[in-house]
């Protein structure tokens, strides 16, 4: 079992012909992923060859519409690269063709638009990760996004974060310890974004084959508070914690969008003081995040089952 | 970004938002002659930097003539302001604005900003203008009345109307408020605005409602749908070596410590911040140098890492996912011959071909320090800039 995805997901790939897009959907193939089609308006009816590292050659098909890709490759998931300023029609695009996911790499897409996007969403059966996101994997089953498949390692703790390169960090030092991933998700650095931290840590807290979670924020925003307390009311499972950004200037955008503290909120102080203060172990540096949770699951006797 | 209060005044204007007749001035000769123009008794001299704080620092002054205009213009200009948004080292005075002075009957506060929580654009107000917000709501939260507006349709006339009746405008004005806030509202969706604050918005003893100051920031993502406002950046506000980043597509931002920092990735550049002052050090630079870095773009970044003065070491730290830890040692090694290197240089590589890359590293002849983790090169540098 794993979240989101799994090896059965079909996937398509919006803004395909782009160098990223193309680049990616490669990465996604040699993976293994089921990637059966892409999108570009105006390329439509043309294909777009892969020489997969395998050896193996494939051929996709491409589409003018998502709804077109979905009624002729079955996809239920999609995956987009496109430049910022066509981002949000193209995530309101999948979101109409009534995609089940849809993720979105794209960074730099205007606050503003992600607010109607968010609007249109509501009460649609799509469900959107990201903006400005690494996207998700399911360890040896499907990789959907740009993280390096290779650090991964199938098994089961769920990782969650604002931030690619950290997903990676903790995916590493998890790997490395043995102890694999049921599935790691980047929700992304924007301020308004399709999933938050509650939604994943929901599905894998119903996930049956995830037996710890790691959550990794950054400054900016509440997220992690409302999460914190969200998983002191309903988590069964243990769940460790790390913050960027705690010494981070006030007022400064630290490179993700969402990454500012303003008028004095979204500290790191106060994120850790609400994780701690519901249950959830914060990893004093980023190169303890493995460790913290390797300590966590000891005290809990869940060290073992955990390892992979 | 942001721009200066005279342009968010002329941003709004446009909108018919009400604000105070006024022209910038450079020079105290030009001052003069805009108060002139302005031909009102009593004007007011207020200095124009990106930061708040400016009146009770001094930057702020009411002229009953042309000699006082005068006075206070070469008193201000040139003058480095020092309030809580500036930070210790103040900020040079060089743009003035010269406006008509306002019969202030109360003042009010009006804000629009983007709501994480809730994913919409809400409109704040409160009775006790002139503080700022913040401090509204740490004494008294209930005074901070709000109203989510929905995309799909704007702000409605009737949520300006309750929000001006529940900070207790005058009845009379109640109308011309609520016209104020939906012309406000109307500027920020289409200029992109990240935050709109009126502080003080007021009302006047001639039943005007105003803004007395302007504050507009907007979304740098949406920058290229609006030349018009890009015009506006005044580099003068910023810092030589951020803007020098920005250039090379960098996200570069300067701090006050002596560890140079070098780092793949928004999230992992902040921690490697973090674990720097974990370890008792300073970090000198928040720096992402992106996915896609190039040999040409990790030399631009050590450049301006060796521009601050303070620096006296770098780490620099990668996990190299899609981008490759070879490429990224070619670039370290290039870029330290190129700039002849001379301070600590510490390297962690993880990720792609992190053999290659050490390898590369360890055969530059180069006195680069390899680390194994973040905590390790975070240690390694903290002891060698001591």
């Amino acid at each position: 079992m794993s979240i989101l995805i799994d090896k059965n997901t079909k996937v398509i790939t919006q803004g395909i012909t782009g160098a990223t897009g193309a680049f990616h959907a490669k990465g996604a193939l040699d993976y293994g992923t089921q990637m059966v089609g892409g999108v570009t308006p105006g390329k439509g009816g043309q294909t777009i060859d892969f020489d997969l590292e395998n050896g193996t050659k494939v051929t996709l098909p491409i589409f003018n519409t998502v709804r077109e890709a979905v009624a002729e490759t079955g996809a239920t998931a999609s995956v987009i690269y496109v430049a910022p300023p066509f981002a949000a029609d193209s995530i309101i695009e999948a979101v109409d063709a009534e995609l089940d996911l849809v993720i979105c790499i794209t960074e730099g897409i205007p606050v503003l638009d992600m607010v109607r996007v968010m609007r249109y969403m509501e009460g649609k059966k799509t469900r959107l990760i990201g903006p400005n996101c690494p996207g998700v994997i399911t360890p040896d089953e499907i990789k959907i996004g740009i993280m390096p498949g290779y650090i991964h390692k199938k098994g089961h703790v769920g990782v969650v974060s604002r931030s690619g390169t950290l997903t990676y960090e903790a995916v590493h030092q998890l790997t490395t310890r043995g102890i694999g991933q049921s599935s790691a998700v980047g929700i992304g650095g924007d301020p308004v974004k399709g999933s938050e931290f509650i939604d994943i840590l929901n599905l894998f807290n119903e996930d049956p084959d995830t037996y710890a979670v790691i959550m990794i924020g950054e400054i900016g925003g509440t997220a992690e508070e409302e999460a914190a307390e969200w998983v002191k009311a309903n988590m069964t499972k243990p769940v460790v914690g790390f913050i960027g950004g705690a010494t981070a200037p006030a007022g400064k955008r630290m490179g993700h969008a969402g990454a500012i503290i303003s008028g004095g909120k979204g500290t790191a102080a106060e994120k850790i003081k609400v994780l701690e203060e519901c249950g959830i172990r914060v990893a004093p540096t980023p190169s303890d995040m493995g460790a913290t949770l390797v300590a966590v699951l000891e005290e809990r006797g869940m060290l073992e089952k955990c390892k992979s | 970004m942001n721009i200066h209060e005279y342009q968010g005044k002329e941003v709004l204007r446009q909108y018919g938002v009400a604000v105070p007749r006024g022209k910038v001035a450079f020079t105290v000769d030009e001052a003069v002659k805009a108060a002139e123009e302005l031909g009102t008794s009593v004007s007011v001299v207020k200095a124009q930097i990106h930061a708040g704080g400016r009146g009770k620092a001094g930057g702020v002054k009411v002229a009953k003539n042309l000699d006082e205009v005068r006075q206070y213009a070469s008193d201000i200009l040139g003058k480095v302001l020092v309030t809580h948004q500036t930070g210790p080292e103040g900020k040079e005075v060089k743009r003035l604005l010269i406006e008509e002075g306002c019969d202030i009957k109360k003042e009010y506060y009006v804000g629009l900003v983007v709501d994480r929580g809730t994913g919409r654009v809400v409109l704040m107000a409160s009775e006790e203008g002139g503080t700022e917000i913040e401090e509204v709501a740490a004494h008294s939260p209930e005074k901070i009345i709000k109203e989510v507006v929905d995309p799909a349709i704007g702000l409605q006339t009737f949520q300006a109307r309750r929000i001006a009746y529940a900070i207790n405008i005058p009845n009379e004005l109640v109308n011309k408020a609520a016209k104020f806030m939906l012309s406000l509202y109307q500027a920020f969706v289409d200029k992109d605005c990240s935050i709109a604050e009126i502080n003080p918005l007021v009302v006047t003893g001639g039943g005007d409602v105003m803004a007395l100051d302007a504050k507009l920031n907007f979304d740098s993502n949406a920058l290229f749908r609006h030349k018009d406002i890009l015009e506006l950046r005044d580099l003068d506000e910023e810092d030589d070596k951020e803007i020098q980043a920005s250039k090379y597509d960098l996200s570069y931002i300067a701090l006050d410590g002596n560890i140079g920092c070098m780092v793949n990735g928004a999230g992992l550049a902040m921690a490697t911040m973090d674990i720097i002052k974990y370890f008792g050090g300073e970090p000198a630079n928040f720096l992402d140098v992106g996915g896609g870095a190039t040999k040409e773009k990790v030399t631009e970044a050590f450049k301006i890492i060796l521009s601050d003065a303070n620096v006296k070491g770098i780490f620099v730290n990668i996990f190299g996912g899609i981008m490759k830890c070879d490429i990224i040692a070619e670039g370290v090694v290039a870029a330290a011959r190129e700039l002849g290197l001379d301070k600590p240089l510490v390297v962690r590589l993880e990720g792609t071909n992190v053999k290659l890359g050490k390898e590369i590293l360890n055969n530059s002849g180069l006195n680069i320090v390899a680390a194994d983790s973040m905590s390790d090169g975070a240690q390694k540098i903290v002891a060698l800039v001591k």
